[in-house]
């Protein structure tokens, strides 16, 4: 009996060693380990053994059924192991075939410009208002103490409808407007499109786009206007951005002054993007004049403020290096895709 | 406004500063300088020489030999073409390894030309006589150059000396861009002012005294201001006696450095004290006034009038003249006439200095068409005080150069000299406005190289006329943060009150449209809010159409841009002409711009500003691409019913029955539709381009952010799928209408899987089949209640004679 049970193991465990696939594996289970296998029938014919040798023997068959069991496992494991080689062999494919994008749109270069903008003064606490671009000159020029026959109200910079009514040549009517409501305190951005009575070339357009800000509270200071713009030039060009402030004159406000920037592409060294100088113009600021508070409403005695404004446009040219002021408004789309 | 170093240095002798030093420190308190250029900057080792020898070049006939006495105990030899030197002349002689600016043909070679020794036809040759265009000038500056050939220095000039220095060169230009308000910058004498006090050195003002030669002006001149408003103030003096003769050296070399071509005496010093005082001057030859009197006066209407330049002007009565007894004889401010102009024989003349309305001077030299030196100083509103100074500089110049005899006194017609602007002094607030802490002394040391006195009994700052831009407590704020330091300033962010940064909900649901549009492939394009009437012609609009009512410019930059549009699809067409045209394929763009609808013409309010969500494609993608876009932005809009499509919107520019109102809840909010042949071709579009306009106002109505968790379904779902046969003129849109009523609260969802037109459908006929979904939320449907559904859903079908297939 012992040599009966040593023979199937023998001839299971080569059985087991031969086989080529899971199927093969199977077979020698359902043969040797089967309810009909051989092992099986080797206990059925317990009754041939003595019976004081029947619980070792019984032991040695279920050790062996153990065995076989084991070794099977294993080349099963070793075969599974084996296909999924050879299936991770055949599926190799080219990575650097094209990749299958989905055709997503571009926005605009401006409004890029304008997100990053918005996204900052919202930040600092900023409403961001809007106006009408067809505007009285009322809000557009006197509120803004631009009297009659200013120069800046001449008909070579103003498109006019009609003596009252005009396209406006900046948003700050927007920010008289918000004034005149009297919810103070404000802190707003009114970012939009304007208009000036330019000819089309690479550097000038007759529509445009401004982002003006302004701050209403009591004991707003011109340290407070250097202090946010500061900040704002850092988020949007960079934290290495220094700024320059140059006394200027707006009719607007009082003091005023012009900011530079260091120029973000040589970092002040100076380069042919800055002219050499190691700086660029970028807006115009000043604490609101106390006659425009006034006119809007407000007692300049308890209540400062500043105002500034950027030409989005301006932005956009400078930070995506765009050469020619007309391709933003032509949409071709081999242009709109750079962005 | 341009100014040379020298210039100013003549105000402010202790000014000691490099040309960049001077840039930076101006620019920084309130006088930004432009550029500048060194007048000396491509010349290099050119000295005075005299010429001792002449002899002819053996080998050349238009060639000499010169030998050149360039100092004491050195003497050169120059081969020269140059026609006009003879023995004894002194000229300006670059030496070996020096540089000139240009040719002498007056081109100038940037970095300059750098000259060395040579041999020219054998005969050696050590440095080069030079001529002005070779010095980087010109005739125009230096009218006693010659014409052709080398520049020759006085008599006088120092052998050995410094060329350079000699001709005025060794000097700066500094081109400054002055602010509107700083009138009194637009002089060589404010500028100085402003670099005394940046520089904190002395400033001196020429000293000005007039000696006078007896008589009475009075006797020669009466003046008589009809229109005090337009002149405020006239003063005029009177020099007879003249001798014309060139201008001294140092005023030629101070008016060549601003670029001013010296003529002679007489007008050299009305431009000199126009540099120096900012105050325009003119000079009338009396003898051709007649009357021996000047009126200011109004024009009369359609008056004409011929300027000194020799052509005849038409004027209205909004012009002031200068008139005498019987004629006009000059423009206000502007120019003078033809017929009073001082001639090579005047004896006797007549010096105007007055002050005019600038904004008057402004409009009629805007009318006339004519801005002179003397308009675009006169617009920026002078002082009256200047009038009388320049006047009197210009008589003290006149007695200096020898070039008249001044008489006595001085007609002064005056409307009155203003009281000097007192402001009262606040320290504090001045401190509060800039958030500094300066005390009282600090900043009254800054007033007072401004002139502006401080009265210590009244508290109270003095402005001086000249500075007519400080009229409040802000405007000496300015002063004080100017010569503080605008860098000096701390920075600090606003403190107060909290308040929240937003944006409102309407550019919210503006950022949704662009966000799904690019997700749908639609890049974002931007076109002009103004275009051309012929549009609505391009458009196929009819003559009655309510587009056709637009806002007009009244000062458009020509026609194409001269109405405000009502209609934002043109922009759209021409955008997309315009990838057309350069070969792009598949374009899809997009828009989000204003229509400008006016609620009355002529335009009394200001008109309904609609933003306008316009999409525009071409290329791969139909009529159902485009509603798709639509759908899936109004579903993240949360405007879950069911958009419904009208196919008659009746737009002219659409395909006719390809287009299709879109409405939601009922209400009209856009349109969209193939572009009608006709129109595609007129704008240069070669394929089907599909448009949808979404009116963004009445979207932002109905739009919401807010979202509710409604749970995952539990229970299963049964589906139905039915086919049926319909007239070929229902629309789906009918059948699915049906379905949404009737399948009541189980139903889920429905989809359309099929239609069919053709073989084995009878002619006139469609075939459709829906999947109908039905769930309930709450139990497992029964077969009783879906087939109840779906019998009311058949009926309804069949009203609109659809035959059911089996």
């Amino acid at each position: 009996m012992k040599e009966r049970l040593q023979k199937i193991k023998e001839e299971a465990l080569a059985r087991i060693k031969a086989s080529q696939n899971p199927e093969a594996l199977n077979d020698v289970r359902v043969s040797v380990l089967g309810k009909k296998g051989e092992l099986t029938a080797l206990l059925k014919s317990m009754k041939e053994v003595a019976p004081e040798e029947r619980p070792a023997f019984g032991q040695l068959v279920n050790d062996t059924r153990a065995e076989i069991e084991r070794v099977m496992e294993e080349a099963k494991k070793q075969m599974e192991q084996i296909l999924l080689e050879m299936k991770l062999k055949t599926e190799v494919i080219d990575v650097t075939l094209p990749a299958k994008k989905n055709a997503i749109g571009h926005r605009h270069p401006n409004t890029i410009a304008l997100e990053e903008v918005e996204r900052i003064f919202i930040g600092m606490g900023y409403e961001v208002m809007e106006g009408p671009e067809v505007e009285y000159d009322l809000y557009n020029f006197e509120k803004l103490n631009i009297p009659a026959n200013h120069p800046a109200k001449d008909e070579q910079d103003t498109f006019y409808i009609n003596k009252e009514i005009v396209l406006r040549t900046q948003t700050s009517p927007v920010q008289a407007r918000a004034m005149e409501k009297g919810k103070l305190p404000i802190r707003m951005i009114s970012p939009g499109r304007v208009f000036r009575s330019d000819e089309v070339d690479a550097t000038h357009s007759p529509s445009f786009h401004q982002i003006e800000g302004m701050v209403i509270d009591k004991n707003i200071t011109f340290a407070d206007l250097k202090g946010t713009l500061e900040e704002f030039a850092r988020e949007l060009f960079g934290a290495e951005t220094k700024t320059k402030f140059r006394p200027h004159h707006f009719p607007f406000t009082e003091p005023s002054a012009e900011v530079d920037v260091s120029c973000f592409k040589c970092g002040g060294k100076g380069c042919r993007f800055c002219k050499g100088s190691g700086w660029i113009e970028i807006l115009g600021c000043g604490m609101v004049h106390p006659h425009v508070l006034e006119m809007c409403g407000i007692d300049p005695k308890e209540y400062t403020g500043f105002a500034f404004g950027v030409g989005l446009e301006r932005i956009a040219l400078l930070k995506y290096e765009i050469d020619d002021m007309r391709l933003l408004y032509e949409n071709d789309i081999r242009f709109l895709r750079q962005f | 406004m341009n100014t040379s170093l020298s210039w100013i240095r003549a105000y402010v002798p202790d000014l000691n500063v490099s040309a960049q030093e001077f840039t930076d420190a101006m620019t920084l308190s309130g006088s930004k300088v432009e550029g500048f250029t060194k007048l000396d900057e491509d010349l290099e080792h050119i000295i005075i020489g005299q010429i001792e020898k002449i002899e002819r070049h053996p080998d050349a006939d238009k060639l000499i030999v010169c030998q050149v006495k360039i100092g004491e105990q050195q003497t050169i030899q120059i081969v020269t073409g140059a026609p006009n030197v003879k023995e004894g002349d002194k000229v300006p002689v670059v030496v070996d390894g020096g540089r000139v600016a240009g040719g002498h043909d007056g081109k100038l070679t940037p970095g300059g030309i750098r000259i060395k020794k040579g041999k020219l036809r054998g005969i050696e040759s050590n440095g080069m006589m030079c001529s002005i265009e070779e010095l980087g000038s010109s005739r125009e500056m230096y009218p006693e150059a010659p014409e052709l050939g080398i520049y020759i220095f006085p008599e006088d000039a120092v052998i050995g000396a410094d060329a350079i220095e000699a001709l005025g060169l060794r000097d700066v230009v500094f081109e400054f861009e002055i602010t509107s308000n700083r009138v009194d910058c637009y002089s060589v004498l404010g500028l100085a002012r402003e670099a005394a006090a940046t520089f904190k050195k002395e400033f001196k003002a020429p000293v000005v005294e007039v000696k006078g030669s007896g008589g009475d002006v009075n006797d020669y001149i009466k003046v008589e201001v009809k229109d005090t408003e337009l002149c405020p103030r006239y003063c005029a003096r009177v020099v007879k006696n003249i001798r014309l003769a060139p201008s001294p050296e140092w005023m030629q070399r101070r008016l060549a450095s601003v670029g001013i071509r010296p003529i002679n005496n007489v007008v050299d010093i009305t431009n000199y004290v126009m540099e120096e005082y900012g105050q325009p001057m003119h000079a009338y030859d009396l003898d051709t006034i007649a009357g021996k009197q000047i009126i200011v006066r109004r024009a009369a209407q359609d008056e004409k009038f011929v300027t000194l330049d020799g052509q005849e002007r038409t004027l209205d009565d909004s012009v002031l003249m200068i008139c005498d007894g019987e004629k006009a004889v000059g423009m206000a401010g502007i120019m003078g006439g033809e017929n009073s102009m001082i001639t090579e024989d005047v004896h006797t003349m007549l010096f105007e200095a007055a002050c005019f309305d600038g904004t008057n001077i402004r409009l009629s030299s805007k009318k006339v068409g004519l801005r002179t030196e003397a308009s675009g100083k006169f617009e920026k509103g002078l002082d009256p005080n200047n009038a009388e100074a320049a006047i009197n500089r210009a008589c003290q110049l006149i007695e200096e150069l020898g070039a008249g005899e001044v008489v006595d006194g001085m007609v002064d017609v005056c409307a009155g000299i203003k009281e000097p602007v007192r402001i009262p002094f606040e320290p504090e607030r001045i401190n509060g406005l800039l958030g500094t802490e300066l005390d009282q002394e600090q900043m009254l040391s800054y007033f007072g190289p401004l002139e502006i006195r401080y009265e210590e009994s009244t508290k109270e700052l003095t402005i001086p006329s000249f500075r007519q831009d400080l009229r409040c407590m802000a405007d000496i704020a300015e002063e004080v943060a100017r010569f503080y330091g605008y860098d000096n300033i701390p920075t600090t962010l606003p403190k107060g009150e909290a308040t929240t940064g937003k944006l409102p909900f309407y550019l919210r649901v503006e950022q949704t449209a662009r966000d799904m549009a690019e997700f749908c492939g639609f890049s974002q394009g931007m076109t002009y809010s103004f275009e051309s009437p012929k549009v609505f012609d391009r458009l196929l609009l009819p003559p009655d159409a309510k587009e056709r009512k637009a806002v007009v410019i009244s000062n458009p930059l020509g026609e194409d841009f001269s109405i405000m549009r009502t209609i934002s699809l043109n922009g759209m067409l021409t955008s997309l002409s315009t990838n057309y045209n350069r070969r792009n394929k598949n374009v899809r763009l997009y828009e989000l711009g204003n229509i400008y609808l006016p609620k009355s013409l002529p335009l009394q309010e200001l008109p309904d500003e609609r933003m306008q969500f316009t999409l525009g494609m071409y290329g791969d993608g139909d009529f159902f691409t485009m509603k798709g876009v639509v759908e899936e932005f109004l579903d993240r809009l949360g405007m879950n019913k069911k958009e419904t499509y009208d196919p008659k919107s009746g737009k002219p520019f659409l395909h006719p029955g390809r287009q299709a109102a879109i409405l939601y809840d009922g209400t009209q909010i856009g349109y969209m539709g193939e572009v009608h042949p006709t129109v595609a071709v007129s704008y240069g579009i070669g394929d089907r381009a599909y448009v949808a306009v979404l009116d963004m106002p009445s979207i932002v109505e109905r739009a919401t952010f807010d979202r509710k968790y409604e749970g995952i379904a539990r229970f299963p779902a049964v589906t139905r799928d039915i086919s049926m046969v319909v007239p070929k003129d229902v629309m789906v849109g009918q059948i699915e209408e049906i379905i949404a009523v009737r399948g009541g609260k189980i139903l889920e969802s429905y989809e359309l899987f099929d239609v069919y037109e053709g073989a084995q459908i009878q002619e006139g006929y469609k075939s459709v089949a829906y999947s109908i979904v039905f769930r309930a939320k709450d139990k497992t449907l029964e077969e009783a209640e879906i087939t109840t559904v779906m019998k009311k859903i058949l009926n309804g079908l069949q009203s609109l004679g659809a035959e059911l297939r089996q």
